[in-house]
Order: C-alpha cells, then sequence, then structure tokens
C-alpha cells in the first residue's frame, strides 16, 4: 500500500495489546514523550478475548493520572482497527500527530534534556 | 483481609513536597491482594510522582522496595540498612505498616499513601466489599454465616430497621440489607423461629469501646 504515516512516531510491537501496562504508558510520557496511544484490534474481535478492553481501562487510568498531575490527558489515546485496515492506522498516525502538535511539547522533560 | 484505597496524587504530592530523596516501600500482604500497595502500585505511585514533579521543574529521586510484611518486625528490619539513606518514607501498606516502621525507626519519617478501610473480600474482579468490623466477639453463626454489625449500617442485632426496602438499606441503592438476606436464608432453610432467641446484650468493650487490644498465645511467646 505504500502508506506514509508521520515519522516521529515510534512503533512498538506487542503479541496483544492486553500485555500494554499502566507502567509502560506512565514511562513513556515519564520519560519525555509527547504522547503515547495504543492500536487495538476492534473491539470484540481480540485473538484473546478481552485484552483490548482491559487495555482501554488502563489507558483510562493513566489519562486520570494524567490529570490529576495537570497535564492534558489526550496525550495518552486509545484506538481500535483491525490489521487489515492499513489506510485507517496511518490516519490515525496522522491525526495523533495533529493533536499532539497542537498540544505542544510535553511538560515532563528531564533537567538534564532541557 | 485487610482493604485500603490509595490516597490522592494530591495528597501524597503534599505529604512530600519538601523531600528530594524518598523511598516508597510497597507491601506482600493484604495491599498486593486488593491491589493496591503491591509490586506494581509502588511502581506506578513511584512514576506518577515522578512525572509530577518534573512537570514542576522540581525532581525528585524515588527508590521503591516491598517487603513480605510491613506488620512483623522481622520483615521491618530488612530495610535497616537503607532506611537512613532518604529523606523520608512513603508506606503503602495499611494503617499498621507505617506505625511498625514508625517505631522500629524512630529517626526516619514515614507517610501513609493509602486510606486503610476496612475487612473484607473481593465479590468481583476489582471490587471489594466489608465483611467483618473486627468486634471480638463473633456471633455470626446466629446469622448463618452474615454479620449484622459489620453489614447492617446500624449494626442493629434483633431485626431490620424502617430503612429497608426491597433488599436495599436506605443509605445507598448498592448496599444490601443484610437483615434481609438474614431473614430469606432462615425463611428458606425453615429456621425462622431461631431469630426470636432472645440474647444478651453485646459486650463491645471486646470492640474498639475497650480502648487498644492485644492477642497474647502463651505457647508461642518466648
Amino acid at each position: 500500500m505504500r502508506l506514509s504515516y508521520p515519522s516521529n512516531i515510534k512503533v512498538i510491537q506487542v503479541p496483544c495489546t492486553g500485555r500494554v501496562d499502566i507502567l509502560h504508558l506512565l514511562n513513556a510520557i515519564e520519560n519525555g514523550a509527547d504522547g503515547v496511544y495504543v492500536a487495538g484490534c476492534l473491539e470484540g474481535e481480540c485473538h484473546y478475548l478481552t485484552g483490548n478492553i482491559k487495555t482501554r481501562k488502563k489507558v483510562n487510568y493513566v489519562k486520570r493520572v494524567l490529570q490529576e498531575i495537570g497535564i492534558e490527558p489526550e496525550r495518552v489515546a486509545m484506538f481500535n482497527l483491525s490489521s487489515a485496515m492499513g489506510l485507517r492506522f496511518a490516519e490515525i498516525a496522522r491525526e495523533m500527530d495533529e493533536k499532539i502538535k497542537a498540544l505542544g511539547p510535553t511538560p515532563v522533560r528531564k533537567k538534564e534534556a532541557a | 483481609m485487610i482493604v485500603a484505597d490509595r490516597k490522592s496524587l494530591e495528597e501524597i504530592l503534599s505529604m512530600v513536597k519538601d523531600y528530594k530523596n524518598i523511598l516508597i516501600l510497597g507491601c506482600k500482604g493484604c495491599v498486593t491482594v486488593c491491589n493496591v500497595g503491591g509490586v506494581k502500585e509502588v511502581e506506578i505511585l513511584a512514576s506518577a510522582l515522578r512525572i509530577a514533579r518534573q512537570k514542576e521543574e522540581n525532581e525528585i529521586n524515588i527508590d521503591t522496595n516491598v517487603i513480605e510484611r510491613q506488620c512483623d518486625n522481622e520483615y521491618v528490619a530488612q530495610i535497616k540498612d537503607s532506611v537512613g539513606n532518604y529523606e523520608a518514607v512513603v508506606s503503602m501498606a495499611c494503617g499498621v505498616g507505617p506505625q511498625f516502621l514508625s517505631e522500629a525507626y524512630r529517626e526516619q519519617k514515614f507517610y501513609p499513601a493509602v486510606n486503610t478501610t476496612f475487612f473484607g473480600g473481593a465479590v468481583a474482579h476489582g471490587i471489594w466489599e466489608e465483611r467483618c468490623a473486627g468486634c471480638g466477639t463473633c456471633i455470626i453463626h446466629d446469622f448463618d454465616g452474615l454479620c449484622p454489625v459489620a453489614r447492617c449500617a446500624k449494626s442493629l442485632l434483633h431485626g431490620p430497621c424502617g430503612g429497608s426496602s426491597k433488599g436495599k438499606c436506605e443509605i445507598s441503592k448498592e448496599t444490601t440489607c443484610i437483615w434481609d438476606s438474614i431473614v430469606s436464608k432462615k425463611m428458606e432453610q425453615g429456621r425462622l423461629n431461631d431469630l426470636l432467641k432472645v440474647r444478651a446484650v453485646k459486650d463491645w468493650r471486646t470492640a474498639r469501646d475497650g480502648g487498644p487490644r492485644r492477642s497474647i498465645r502463651e505457647e508461642l511467646t518466648k
């Protein structure tokens, strides 16, 4: 398909979104990521039955943590799409890239990085 | 088990606002089972606090550790070599933990990261409910294993009050009227007459009313 999506997005593969943990998302933010999103299978079509449903709850937990700290919760998001939806994958990547660019850089910067 | 809820980040952040080097200490006992103060929750709290402090450009060093139980001195002693390396220690154990720690290490400051709520169990994944009030004189055999002391909002011992409606307590639609459950169970078993038993007034001296309690098993003491 040779679709392009923003090059600033780093893809980390997991066997199922159920493997994604609250800590993975928090660590990404802690280490300076401007945003992080999870691309899971369509709801009801998880190969492991409920991995994507569980992770949606974890994503919502991280959003609440960020809100409590005073960081925009939109920096963390979850999307659902199937592996056959390449066009949608590229579209989501662009959407997220635009949203994060509109929010600006993360306020979480380590001193040495500043 | 003892059930607890984590305090808000705002409250914990205000506790540690003056420190730049702290330890978060979890417990592998009850708070691990109710997912509030075990290995994972300790790391989540540490990460959230670090993010908050980095945002304020006031970085904090946070080390983490989880011991077997904070309610036993032999485990509390395991941190004796490292406890002095920090300005303060945040305990994620129930209310017992910070007290055992405070008694063992008089020179250190300990802060609780959780609100200890009740003795209970998991009724569904992620949902815990109170089952025991620790009154010190168990009488649930008279009520077919259901405790009106812990589960009736008024701890009534002789039947439901006027606030019982369709099996629910007037305090909340989520709360079962335990007296409705007790009477239903007795009726199912054809033993409703059991409830006619006249009982002596409950002795509350074994509960908190008698002051802090102590349990001694002579065969184990040295």
